[in-house]
């Protein structure tokens, strides 16, 4: 009942090409990529809200391009807090976590399983410690003939089982937890893993897919965001509100990864992977590709920006949405942003300059 | 059982030699032997040249990795893609690395060196037979691995996909590897892997017929060397892990040449299908290379504690309970690929279980130093240097085994800590131990002692600076397998290629050691540890006649 839903969808036609021609849709998915991003270099998130639009499929572009053109700017572009939502220099932990799952899962692993494997590392090295001292060859130069005792090898039977026990319980519950289904309200967004960039879509909302390809360097310092983890174009998602994400591949395997989220789930093609979670919190939340993708996978990172409802709505309708369940705020009492603030690269510019 | 044995190696028997040994010359030695202990020589001998590369591909990665941002891979793939190689060629490259590191180390270092090298030398000794059951494919076994590694390493100057060179990891993931890698590169390191696996397959049967027909009067299995019942049990693995392997990547291959469509959701397939199929193999894989080492450690602490091995059959027991479980858990491996919450239920918590039978492995051997008159010599050193470090790999092999907490570990630099606190400390520290126990046997010389004991102590500092740091990386969200990473790792990975200098100075040490001690080393005696060492090899002089155990020992 509680199951993934994750299909294999034998010849899924959106795919087909990618996989059966795979460098020829890759040039392709280039060209429409760059193609697409132009726009955007205008005047990134107020213009054509189908500009970044699906690279690996003509026809979600040609609906797109006939949608109307947007009333509502998009809200400016969330500055992330330093250390939130991404590692911290030096650090020796596990990010802070923004989701229920996320904390539950922190919680048993820094409350539970740490104190549990570094008492039980601590010991084994005591008892080494202590035999080595007490029965060097100096202090105890006659060694005993022992080779047997019962009741010690049960006990060093059964104390583990015990301790694994106790861990169980709470990490068979925190499955339980993490695989509860979204429910109907939740927002549904499709995550697509390409080589070697990631494409969202919001079929609630009737967004069609946009790509998110990682910023270059000096485009990245610029906005005052972290290098190798920031992306274009974000993953917008509101706060509070149940979100589901269906996550697939279009050529190889990928894995959408955010581990401030506690997410992480393979991107397969031909699968529907199926990820729910809340956040609680607004920002940005950055993660990277987690599963071998070939020669670029270190540089497809994710950005998640999760948004007030009523700035969500915003978004929503700046990108030519419609809204469904949520509160919507009316759009014009947001009034004009600035939403040239983002710099705007290209799509295509962080993937065809490295080249 | 004599007179199987008796036939074998009367056939080369010509050519005698002023000492009693019936030596054949040197062309006839070396390269077609059916001597076990030659060809426990060959395969260590090839052990070291593979490591000596595997563990150079990882002085590039860490040399890589020390800074943020791309330092020398582009400079490094001209050497391979040519004066115009690309950055995307040069990303290429480092998958070529991870994978063929991950690949040598595995298949042509740790493997070869424990059941080849130690395995062949020791297993008919201790048993008290002459030599392997089938000595001519024990030859074959170890030749076919030089054109499977010949294969492996000719697939980096090929092209595969982006740029030259196999760079799928060495999990080798569909569809990455068919329609993601196009190029031969890919298709040679399969059948390297295909002639890596028959090897071990052949020598897994030999093992086990070894083992099971040829122990000397006296000698029941309840009564074997444990390293002996390590290598059964490792055996036993191989032969049911291996074909399961070949049939995986035998349908990559299929994929990849003939349009079949076995991992291909567009052709009915599924990706899924090969992470099974690969994992079913991994993951006994995994045991296949510490068990050995398990086998290792207990000859050495019974040895240097003058006390027998605490709870003998147990011990074994404990590996044969390793070695079952180890073939119902392999989809931990795969936490992250949208299983449902029953299976990953299950394999949470059967991987968990796997921790039960190693405790007791590590406390029987506290038990048996326990009481015991210790020496520590440099193979004891390695060996109380295994155990802990080993349970500090297997401690986080706890943690990852909850597939709740997996979710966020899963392909983070916390498994690469991981598992090479389990192998890179644990297999290769097992490796040290048996070599520096085994080598005056092997060679008849000693070892120096202040070098073995200098080695041990460098080195130990070295894997730690190198992978503890690791722990940390992963914990904060360092994925794998990145060739270059956000300014905020920056630190521990500066730390963890520091590491790798101090690691790479212990193992000059050791060279040094190997060179000095083979060349001018003291003469060893037959037993040069004295009382605790009551195997069958410690009664023959060293190193052993070519043919030993031509009248079968007795054990009682």
């Amino acid at each position: 009942m509680m199951k993934v839903k994750s299909f294999i969808l034998a010849g899924l036609l959106a795919f087909a090409p990618a996989m059966a021609m795979n460098g020829q849709a890759l040039a392709q998915n280039e060209a429409a990529a760059s193609a697409a991003a132009t726009p955007v270099d205008a005047d990134p998130r107020s213009s054509d809200p189908g500009a970044p639009a699906d690279s690996a499929d003509a026809n979600v572009a040609n609906v797109s391009a006939a949608a109307p053109a947007p009333k509502v700017a998009a809200p400016p572009r969330m500055k992330p807090t330093e250390g939130i939502g991404m590692p911290r220099p030096g650090e020796i932990t596990l990010q802070q976590q923004f989701t229920d799952t996320g904390r539950t899962a922190r919680w048993l692993h820094d409350v539970m399983l740490l104190p549990i494997i570094t008492i039980i590392s601590l010991l084994v090295l005591a008892l080494m410690l202590y035999v080595m001292v007490r029965y060097r060859r100096a202090a105890n130069p006659i060694p005993s003939k022992t080779s047997h005792n019962t009741v010690i090898e049960v006990v060093w039977t059964v104390v583990p089982v015990l301790i694994l026990l106790a861990i169980a319980v709470p990490s068979i519950g925190l499955l339980a937890d993490q695989y509860r289904p979204a429910p109907k309200d939740a927002l549904t967004v499709k995550v697509t893993g390409y080589q070697w960039y990631w494409g969202y879509e919001y079929p609630d909302a009737g967004i069609p897919e946009f790509v998110s390809n990682m910023l270059p360097e000096d485009k990245a310092k610029a906005n005052g965001e972290p290098y190798l983890l920031a992306p274009d174009n974000r993953l917008v998602l509101p706060v509070g509100r149940p979100i589901k994400l269906i996550i697939t591949g279009a050529d190889v395997i990928h894995s959408f990864a955010v581990p401030s989220l506690w997410v992480k789930m393979d991107a397969v093609p031909g699968r529907l992977n199926e990820k729910s979670f809340t956040i609680d919190k607004p920002g940005v939340y950055y993660g990277q590709c987690s599963e071998l993708c070939g020669a670029r996978h270190g540089f497809m990172p994710i950005a998640i920006e999760a948004l007030p409802p009523a700035q969500f709505d915003q978004w929503v309708l700046s990108q030519g949405g419609t809204l469904t369940g949520g509160t919507a705020a009316p759009a014009g009492q947001m009034g004009p942003q600035q939403g040239s603030t983002l710099p705007g690269p290209p799509a295509s510019e962080a993937g065809t300059t490295t080249l | 059982m004599t007179t199987i044995t008796a036939d074998h190696h009367g056939d080369h028997a010509h050519g005698h030699d002023h000492d009693a040994d019936h030596k054949p010359a040197f062309f006839q030695r070396w390269f077609m032997s059916t001597n076990h202990k030659d060809i426990g020589t060959l395969y260590l001998i090839f052990a070291i040249i593979a490591g000596i590369i595997g563990g150079a591909i990882s002085g590039l990665m860490r040399a890589e990795l020390a800074e943020p941002g791309i330092q020398y891979l582009q400079t490094w793939a001209r050497f391979s893609d040519g004066p115009s190689a690309t950055l995307d060629q040069a990303y290429h490259l480092w998958n070529v690395l991870i994978t063929a590191h991950g690949l040598i180390m595995v298949f042509f270092m740790v493997m070869p060196a424990m059941i080849g090298g130690f395995g062949n030398w020791f297993v008919p000794i201790m048993i008290g037979a002459p030599d392997m059951a089938f000595p001519r494919m024990n030859n074959i076994s170890f030749w076919l691995l030089i054109p499977a590694f010949t294969l492996l390493l000719g697939s980096a100057f090929v092209p595969g996909g982006t740029g030259y060179g196999a760079g799928t990891g060495w999990t080798v993931y569909a569809p990455l590897s068919t329609s993601g890698s196009a190029g031969p590169a890919v298709d040679m390191a399969i059948l390297s892997l295909h002639i890596a696996g028959a090897s071990s397959i052949l020598g897994a049967i030999n093992f086990i017929t070894t083992i099971l027909n040829m122990r000397a009067p006296g000698m029941t299995l309840h009564k074997m060397p444990l390293f002996v019942w390590s290598v059964l049990v490792t055996a036993f693995l191989l032969l049911l892990a291996l074909p399961v392997l070949a049939a995986a990547i035998t349908m990559l291959l299929t994929d990849r040449n003939f349009g079949t469509t076995f991992y291909d959701a567009a052709g009915g397939g599924d990706p899924e299908l090969y992470q099974h199929l690969f994992w079913f193999f991994g993951h006994p894989e995994v045991y296949i290379m510490i068990l050995p080492g398990f086998g290792i450690i207990s000859q050495i602490v019974s040895t240097f504690s003058r006390k027998p091995v605490f709870g003998y059959l147990g011990m074994a027991y404990a590996m044969v309970a390793i070695g079952v479980v180890g073939f119902v858990v392999w989809a931990h491996h795969m936490f992250t690929t949208g299983m449902s919450v029953n299976v990953k239920m299950y394999f949470t918590a059967a991987t968990m279980v796997i921790a039960v039978p190693t405790g007791i492995k590590i406390f029987s051997w506290i038990a048996t130093i326990w009481g015991g008159s210790i020496s520590f010599k440099t193979p004891m050193v390695w060996a109380l240097g295994f155990i802990f470090l080993f349970t500090v790999g297997g401690v986080t092999g706890v943690v990852l085994a909850n597939g709740g907490v997996d979710d966020v570990l899963h392909d983070t630099y916390y498994v690469v800590a991981h598992f090479h606190y389990v192998l890179s400390l644990g297999a290769v520290f097992g490796l040290f131990a048996g070599f520096y126990y085994w080598f005056p046997k092997m060679s008849g010389r000693m070892y120096n002692e202040f070098l073995g004991q200098l080695h041990f102590w460098v080195f130990f500092a070295g894997v730690n600076l190198l992978f503890f740091p690791m722990h940390f990386l992963g914990l904060s969200g360092m994925p794998r397998r990145y060739p270059d990473y956000p300014e905020a790792f920056a630190y521990w990975n500066g730390i963890a290629s520091h590491g790798y200098e101090v690691m790479a100075a212990g193992m000059l040490i050791f060279f040094v050691n190997l060179i000095w001690s083979l060349a001018a080393g003291r003469k060893a005696e037959g037993n040069p540890w004295g009382e605790g060492a009551t195997t069958l090899e410690w009664t023959l002089t060293s190193p052993p006649p070519f043919h030993q155990f031509e009248t079968l020992p007795v054990v009682d």
